[in-house]
């Protein structure tokens, strides 16, 4: 099982101190956590993309291409890759170019975005949302696995005789996971293709989470790509730990309370019994983790959200270091032991060269 | 057959004339279905901290969401609302635009409002009915408002209520709710998503 974190990439105001970072710190910051990720032993460190303050990674190819250089073990991915505002073209091209350099430690997570202006800053249109992930991603699909494609669809310019370039390292594409929160049109895409769908998780309550899982599965299990059990699937998470749960929850709630998207709502306690949120010791964070298994069944990839709402950068690596001594170890030894057998891993790089070159043996 | 009826109330004292109207409101859609009705009675001012939260984080809590279901499951709504500032109340409105998309469709709506003069009887007409039709409510033609001073004069309000609610029956006996699609269990097959 994969263990990681995600971020957002917001610019916000620590609420303690009412200092906010520079862009520049942030960016900083977040190729810090990346690095300090991988050193704490953990598998993937994916980053969001936004073209809208206060947001700032708007390139994530280039910033995982740096953090590539920086890093040797760990899984570079997105959370998302816009499938919607983005040119497939390029998203086909990016992240090949990005497969050469980090030697196929790559995978890629597509979103359709929510924030309504992005769509018409890009030449599109939020009530084609749906349309867009679909046809962009069945064009990329292509650009990735044909070397020569004549293509025409509703929203982008026709193309003819158009390669991809570089081609995808060792003619395998990144394995791509499918984002969504409650769009059962997107769980259906990840299905119909048997690539891995993430449940965001975060901020909302489970039920949407597991109802969503439920239909990839069966779905998955309806297109012949394996039993509902083996489908691959990844989850957010969201903690704040220390030795002492009262010590996290005092020292959470202020960030909490002023967070971006949920602060000034429900108090930490209704959203922590409403949604995944954890604050307290590594032990509660450890309990929680595992009984989401109990509601979406074995799962491949555990991501956790470690670096926003103002948390600075001081907070965030002693959050990961807690996380890599005390928390993922024993999740990883339990989650071994409760796994079904038969039940396979996430597809690495590696794994799809070895699958590839089974099938042509 | 039995009937189920929600009825959203949103006033903000307990007892409110707003409270009271539903209560008449009620009893009239039970006679005219003869008598054979469940009632789901959801005041809103318990609710208001919920609703505030499901607009900001866009999930509902639990009692909210139990509130919602009701309306849902229900057969047709009754809708009351005090007037607030020449339109309904916010928390009203606040429910109505923290409901699930699609949940009116097709159903039965009573609209009915309180106010303390009769200068603001259309409030039924240029906010209450408009929303309701947006959301795809079939609004009965009949809506009840009663100023302070209704409550104690004469049989008109009587009158209209006992009107409002014979149309409501009519309307759900000739326009049944059909249970609502299921997202989820009937899932749009990928080859046709793929077709656009």
């Amino acid at each position: 099982m994969q263990f990681g974190i995600f971020t957002v990439g917001d610019v916000t105001p620590d609420p303690t101190t009412g200092r906010e970072p520079t862009e520049h710190e942030r960016i900083q910051a977040m190729v810090a956590i990346a690095r300090k990720a991988e050193e704490v032993g953990l598998d993937v460190f994916a980053t969001g993309e936004h073209h809208n303050p206060p947001f700032v990674p708007s390139s994530p190819t280039t910033m995982l291409g740096y953090i590539a250089a920086q890093t040797s073990r760990l899984i570079l991915s997105t959370s998302t890759t816009l499938i919607t505002t983005n040119d497939p073209v390029k998203i086909a091209e990016d992240f090949a170019m990005l497969q050469h350099l980090a030697e196929g430690r790559v995978d890629v997570m597509m979103g359709r975005g929510n924030t309504g202006p992005v769509y018409p800053w890009f030449g599109q249109d939020i009530r084609q949302g749906i349309p867009l992930a679909i046809e962009n991603y069945a064009l990329l699909r292509r650009l990735w696995r044909e070397d020569i494609v004549d293509w025409e669809g509703q929203f982008r310019t026709p193309l003819q005789g158009f390669t991809s370039t570089p081609r995808p390292l060792d003619g395998v594409p990144p394995f791509v996971w499918h984002g969504s929160i409650r769009s059962p049109e997107i769980a259906e895409q990840a299905a119909y293709y048997g690539d891995g769908f993430f449940a965001n998780h975060i901020f909302w309550p489970k039920e949407h989470t597991q109802r969503m899982v439920e239909l990839y599965r069966r779905r998955y299990e309806h297109y012949g790509h394996g039993p509902a059990s083996h489908a691959i699937v990844g989850l957010g998470g969201q903690v704040f730990m220390r030795k002492n749960s009262q010590d996290a929850v005092n020292e959470f709630r202020p960030y909490f309370d002023n967070a971006p998207v949920y602060g000034h709502g429900p108090s930490l306690e209704e959203f922590s019994a409403q949604t995944p949120l954890t604050v307290g010791s590594p032990q509660q964070v450890i309990d929680r983790t595992l009984s989401f298994r109990e509601y979406v069944g074995d799962y491949q990839r555990q991501l956790f959200l470690m670096d926003h709402a103002g948390l600075p950068l001081k907070t965030v690596l002693e959050q990961l270091d807690l996380l890599g001594s005390e928390v993922v170890p024993v999740l990883r030894r339990e989650f071994d032991a409760l796994r079904a057998p038969g039940v396979p891993d996430a597809p690495t790089h590696a794994s799809l060269v070895a699958a590839r070159s089974e099938v042509s043996a | 057959m039995t009937h189920s009826v929600a009825v959203v109330t949103a006033g903000l004292s307990e007892p409110s004339s707003t409270s009271l109207l539903g209560d008449r409101l009620t009893s009239a859609v039970r006679e005219a279905f003869g008598g054979d009705v469940s009632i789901v009675t959801i005041p809103l001012r318990p609710l208001a901290h919920e609703i505030t939260n499901a607009l900001l984080n866009g999930f509902a809590a639990a009692e909210l969401q139990s509130a919602y279901d009701a309306v849902a499951a229900a057969d047709t709504l009754i809708a009351v609302t005090p007037t607030f500032n020449a339109s309904y109340s916010g928390l009203f409105k606040s429910f109505f635009d923290a409901l699930p998309a699609d949940v009116l469709v097709d159903k039965p709506v009573l609209i009915a409002a309180t106010g303390g003069t009769e200068r603001h009887s259309l409030v039924l007409e240029h906010a209450l009915r408009p929303m309701f039709s947006y959301l795809g409510a079939l609004v009965v033609p009949t809506g009840v408002y009663a100023a302070s001073s209704d409550w104690g004069s004469g049989a008109a309000l009587g009158e209209r209520i006992a009107r409002a609610a014979r149309q409501l029956a009519k309307l759900v006996v000739a326009a049944p709710a059909g249970p609502s699609a299921d997202p989820f269990a009937d899932v749009v097959p990928f080859e046709e998503l793929l077709r656009g």
